[in-house]
């Protein structure tokens, strides 16, 4: 199946545009296979089937901009290519996707810290002049706001829930929150792209990102960090000692058995 | 409101209608909105154009297959695109296909603000598919599929699927 939408014809050099997209959808792959390592592995039946659900969507997003970057592309590739045949350097996720699922509490920390940010950019992403990603964005909007809303209502009822919930919890959001600076950080293909109207100001949702997320903690009756240093490098191809390990999940049966399809 | 208007050459439309959907069969594609254009080309070959509901819907693919399947059975070749634009929304489905799920024990979309009440808990809209009645709780917003939200009946007990507004 193809994309009847093309390019829009934009001065966007080609190559920057793929990289513009790698940095919107790896963080959606990264994402989405933490959630699927979960798979079986949740804290109750109905979690269980959440996180394998926003697995799904996620999944669902990063087929849509995989196949976009293969149209892209001169030289014959497949989203399986691009999802499963790069190496570590080339994933341009955050730091922040790539993080463990230490606990129930860091998965839905972790989860909303990148949910307020996601639905931020693609409420402005939508207004893309290409309008491939225009479409994938009007479309994740409806998925990403059922996620923020779950992991939004988990985060209330674990930081306002038991002594242990919220010990937990807040541990999560003090070692999760250096990690939420990088979401606003523009790269080189990234100006390119909102110089184009093609991509999205990344430092403008910090300031609404700061506030929605601090408002919601204090509900949740937990400490807002006031850490002043941040983890960055993720998209730059640097990542974590934890991507590897994904990576090597990931990439298992593409490496092994090549062209493999299920 | 979505552009809900579809382009479907009448010709192809009982073609069509014969093709469930993969994972709620009492509802056929047609029903559920995700065709959106049917026409045969200049060479005799049918292109249908269908959007996905969620973005990561596993149906989408078989639902392309089954396309092909039913008008190759019909002796016409025929290709499927995916289209993402206008996105899917639950207005989409016809009333014949919210009667279909109803039967079938799912309870069919409410609209936007209603949906917004049942998932944040504030109110009790949603009828019950079993018993009728109204006295139904959220049990979560994820479901057997990307599609549902899970929800039990307080009067008859059951549980049951209710199928998400999506606009
Ligand atoms: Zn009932």
């Amino acid at each position: 199946m193809n994309f009847t939408h093309l390019r829009e014809k934009n001065k966007m050099n080609t190559e920057t545009l793929k990289d513009y997209i790698l940095e919107i959808a790896d963080n959606s792959l990264i994402l989405g296979q933490r959630f699927g390592e979960l798979c079986g592995h949740g804290p109750s039946l109905e979690t269980d089937i959440a996180l394998t659900n926003m697995s799904l969507d996620l999944f669902g997003q990063v087929r849509s901009y995989y196949q976009y970057i293969a149209q892209l592309s001169e030289e014959e590739k497949t989203e399986d290519d691009i999802a499963f045949l790069r190496l570590e350097r080339d994933y341009k996720n955050v730091l922040l996707v790539e993080q463990p699922n230490t606990d129930f509490g860091y998965v839905i920390t972790r989860q909303y810290f990148f949910d307020v940010f996601h639905l931020m950019l693609m409420q402005q992403l939508q207004y893309s002049k290409d309008e491939t990603l225009s479409a994938i964005a009007k479309k994740g909007i409806k998925e990403v706001s059922y996620h923020k809303r779950f992991s939004g209502d988990w985060l209330k009822r674990l930081g306002d829930g038991t002594k242990e919930s919220h010990e937990r919890v807040q541990k999560a959001v003090n070692d999760l929150w250096p990690y939420t600076n990088e979401l606003f950080e523009m790269t080189e293909a990234a100006t390119a792209a909102t110089e184009a109207g093609v991509g999205v100001d990344a430092g403008q949702l910090k300031e609404p990102y700061y506030k929605e997320v601090s408002e919601l903690l204090k509900e949740a009756t937990l400490e807002v960090p006031e850490s002043k240093y941040f983890h960055k490098g993720g998209k730059q191809g640097v990542h974590t000692e934890h991507m590897g390990y994904i990576l090597s999940d990931m990439q298992f049966m593409q490496r092994t058995y090549p062209g493999m399809k299920w | 409101m979505t552009e809900t208007q579809t382009h479907i050459n009448p010709k192809l439309l009982d073609i069509l209608k014969s093709v469930p959907d993969p994972e709620i069969p009492v509802l056929t594609i047609v029903d559920l909105g995700v065709v959106r254009e049917a026409a045969i080309l200049e060479d005799g070959t049918v292109e249908v154009k269908i959007t996905p509901t969620y973005s990561g819907c596993p149906a989408m693919d078989v639902i392309g297959d089954d396309i092909v399947t039913a008008f190759a059975k019909a002796g016409m070749k025929a290709k499927v695109k995916l289209v993402l634009s206008p996105a899917w929304s639950t207005d989409m489905i016809s009333e014949e296909g919210r009667a279909a799920l109803e039967k079938y024990g799912i309870a069919a979309p409410l609209d936007a603000t209603a949906d917004k009440e049942v998932l944040l808990g504030n109110k009790k809209l949603v009828k019950c598919p079993q018993c009728c009645s109204k006295n139904t709780e959220l049990v979560s917003q994820f479901g057997s599929t990307a599609c549902k939200a899970q929800f039990k009946c307080n009067d008859c007990l059951e549980p049951f699927d209710y199928f998400k507004c999506l606009t």
